[in-house]
């Protein structure tokens, strides 16, 4: 157990430390699930992909420095500590990208990582359907065999930012006769298509981040499906458990809300009936840096996540929402001015709006506790 | 970086644990009731004793992370002996020019332990009721009180006796700071391993048990219940780790972090403790039935060395910088 950084790792933080300190945007930036501030965040995407940053820990050829896993959350660290912009790439750098590394094929890697990972072409995630949401094997949209692809039918819907997203990827019912896991295959599909009606959703704040996607005989070519046909289910959960466990939800970001949380507590004269409150954020965002540290070893040793993502995912999901929780107690009646008021403090209510969906978004936590208990403690179905 | 045991640790936790595992069963805990019992023998015998003590007094001069596994496995097995005062002062002991008590500690001749010097009036020495010297301990400093007059008590835990110190003590002359720290990782240590075994007793419970022409553990209730136990005590291991190696490296925040694993620990041994009693039934609040035995020691474990409260109010003097504990 050596929990001190190494004299490489220590130097890989001060580069990112230097570079971020002089180029994250002084004023923050509007929110990413706008149409105006989204076009911001991609803009500085393109600056982070220039300069090596966007996505560290891939191969050099995709734009990626190698970094280790370790380096990988220094790196997390230091861009949550600087309050750098939201990742509009997320649902690619994070959610597809694993998937090609792991199951596409190279023309697919060639072609598609570096335009995702500089923002050249964004990523949505299109995995829900209005009849499917936990019981994600129940989608009902279909993909009918052509000449040279495929004929796709159907509704997607809850896909991040997609109204501003150029394309989708999901899964589609390829064997007309098949139920549930099986006979589902996973397409990429551009949204420029013909066929395809996007209607914008606004979420709990009022703001266009989710998109409706209604597909009607949209073509798709052979080369965007990822892995084999009708092995669409398996493509799915190869990565399923990185979105939920890690790469969605570092610890620098839990750690920089608490620092944060500890400063608005100072302001705020220090209230002795809230510090347990602020003390337990503090340490839980601690504690989850530790497992992660922990489960980043294990991996670099050549281990396994698995299901015990799904106790990460509960874990950070729950631990958010209380640490927003106390902020919002800490503001008292003004926490809830909308963000233009006079007297509004930057970020919290929206912050903590966000914070809620933690529970329901990368699989619900109570299908992740179903997970754990049948998975992790082998309990009978 | 490197978040990991070395394999020389694993190995030494895997042979304790065969020990005490082979000889410290319910039934073992039982007759530790009526009979003292304190397995002190067998510690010798597997050098346990001597981990912490340094090379030069025939110890082996091992540091929190190479013990701190060790003493997980006393709690699983819920050990009524007071190992975890045993690992944390011989070192102090050293320190202060006791060699040779430190020497008859180390082969279990001599015994000593400790008792937290609190906010409390009175000072508990846990289950050490006949040891020839006491180390009163607190996070400033630490007296040894040798031939201490000892009024023994009975506690919910039968297996554990504790004993209020009287008798004059001499001052040590050591990092005391540091040894309060370790004691409570021991501590710390000792609730991760009993949760385990609490937990572990409910899971294997929840298979076996049948109702409704079912396996309980099909139930999603009592699913949910076992994996918000299980994510406490998860989350609860890396801040005992972290602070065996903040032991070892000196770190400056040593103090804050060994506080946060006794908090963490702790609560993630009353909640194992909680959902096991539910998800058993009535037969977990019986006497005849084992949960108790783990569950009572959870809780005198929770209670001793500083409760959570104490140690948040240390963890709140650093890292929020009020002074008002
Ligand atoms: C902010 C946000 C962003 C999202 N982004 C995307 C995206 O980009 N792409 C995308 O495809 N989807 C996205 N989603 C959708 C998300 O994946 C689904 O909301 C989620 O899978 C749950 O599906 P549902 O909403 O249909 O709820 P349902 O599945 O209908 O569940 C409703 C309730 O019933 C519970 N429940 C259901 N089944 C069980 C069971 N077996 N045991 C116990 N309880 C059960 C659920 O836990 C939940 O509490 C997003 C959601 C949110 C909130």
């Amino acid at each position: 157990m050596d929990l001190t950084y190494t004299e490489s790792e220590q130097a890989f933080r001060e580069e990112c430390r230097a570079w971020l300190e002089a180029h994250v945007p002084r004023t923050p930036l509007a929110s990413h699930n706008t149409r105006e501030g989204f076009a911001q965040h991609v803009a500085w995407e393109h600056e982070l992909f220039d300069a090596g940053w966007a996505v560290v820990s891939w191969p050099k050829r995709f734009g990626g420095r190698e970094a280790t896993l370790i380096e990988w959350l220094i790196f997390e660290e230091e861009y949550y500590r600087a309050g750098a912009p939201a990742r509009v790439t997320q649902n690619g750098i994070f959610l597809l990208g694993p998937t090609l590394f792991e199951c596409g094929s190279e023309e697919q890697l060639e072609r598609i990582l570096r335009p995702m990972a500089r923002a050249d072409f964004l990523w949505a995630q299109a995995w829900s359907e209005p009849n499917s949401g936990s019981d994600l094997a129940s989608v009902r949209s279909t993909a009918r065999r052509v000449e040279g692809g495929w004929r796709l039918s159907g509704n997607k819907t809850w896909c991040s930012r997609g109204s501003f997203s150029d394309g989708i990827y999901g899964l589609f019912r390829t064997d007309p006769d098949s139920q549930r896991h099986r006979g589902l295959t996973y397409f990429m599909i551009h949204l420029d298509q013909p066929g395809i009606t996007l209607r914008g959703v606004d979420d709990l704040d009022g703001e266009e981040a989710f998109a409706e996607v209604f597909l009607d005989d949209v073509f798709v070519p052979d080369a965007d499906v990822i892995g084999e046909v009708n092995q669409g289910w398996r493509v799915a959960m190869a990565t399923t458990s990185s979105e939920r466990g890690l790469s969605l939800r570092s610890p620098g970001r839990f750690q920089a809300t608490a620092d944060r949380l500890l400063t608005l507590y100072a302001e705020r004269g220090r209230p002795e009936r809230l510090r347990d409150r602020v003390l337990q954020s503090w340490m839980d965002a601690e504690a989850y840096s530790l497992y992660t540290y922990q489960t980043v070893t294990r991996m670099r040793e050549g281990g396994h996540i698995g299901a015990d993502s799904s106790l990460n995912k509960i874990f950070w999901s729950e631990m958010d929402i209380a640490t927003h929780e106390t902020a919002m107690a800490l503001l008292g009646e003004s926490a809830w001015l909308a963000p233009d008021a006079p007297d509004a403090t930057e970020g919290w209510l929206h912050d903590f709006l966000f914070s809620l969906a933690g529970p329901i978004y990368a699989g619900t936590n109570e299908i992740q506790r179903n997970i754990v208990a049948q998975r992790v403690l082998e309990l009978p179905r | 970086m490197r978040a990991a045991f070395t394999e020389d640790q694993l190995t030494l936790a895997e042979a304790v644990r065969t020990a005490l595992q082979a000889e410290c069963n319910a039934e073992a805990l039982r007759r530790a009731w009526t009979e003292t019992h304190d397995f002190w023998p067998l510690l010798a015998e597997q050098g346990v004793l001597a981990l912490s003590a340094p090379e030069s007094l025939g110890g082996m001069g091992m540091g929190a992370l190479d013990w701190v596994n060790v003493a997980v496995e006393a709690g699983k097995v819920a050990l009524p002996a007071p190992l975890g005062e045993h690992l944390a002062i011989v070192e102090l002991l050293a320190e202060a020019g006791h060699g040779e008590l430190v020497e008859a500690m180390t082969t279990g001749e001599a015994r000593v332990s400790a008792a937290f010097a609190g906010d409390a009036e009175k000072t508990y020495a846990v289950n050490h009721g006949r040891g020839e010297a006491v180390v009163v301990l607190g996070p400033a400093q630490a007296t040894l009180v040798r031939q201490p007059v000892y009024t023994t008590q009975a506690t919910a835990d039968q297996s554990l006796q504790l004993a209020s110190v009287d008798g004059d003590g001499e001052s040590l002359d050591g990092d005391a700071a540091r040894a309060f720290d370790r004691a409570v990782l021991a501590n710390a240590a000792q609730l991760l391993g009993v949760a385990e075994t609490i937990l572990d007793l409910a899971v294997e419970y929840a298979k076996a048990r049948r109702q409704f022409g079912k396996p309980i553990g099909s139930f999603q209730a009592v699913q949910h219940h076992l994996v918000d136990a299980l994510l406490k005590r998860r989350f609860a291991a890396p801040v005992v780790h972290r602070a065996a190696h903040s032991l070892d490296t000196d770190d400056p925040r040593r103090s804050v972090h060994v506080s946060m694993a006794k908090i963490y620990a702790a609560e993630a041994a009353e909640l194992a403790c909680r959902k096991s009693l539910q998800v058993h039934g009535a037969i977990g609040y019986t006497f005849e039935y084992d949960l108790h035995l783990y569950m009572k020691r959870a809780w005198a474990l929770s209670a001793a060395w500083g409760s959570v409260a104490w140690h948040r109010d240390r963890v709140a003097a650093t890292v929020l910088g009020d002074s008002h504990g």
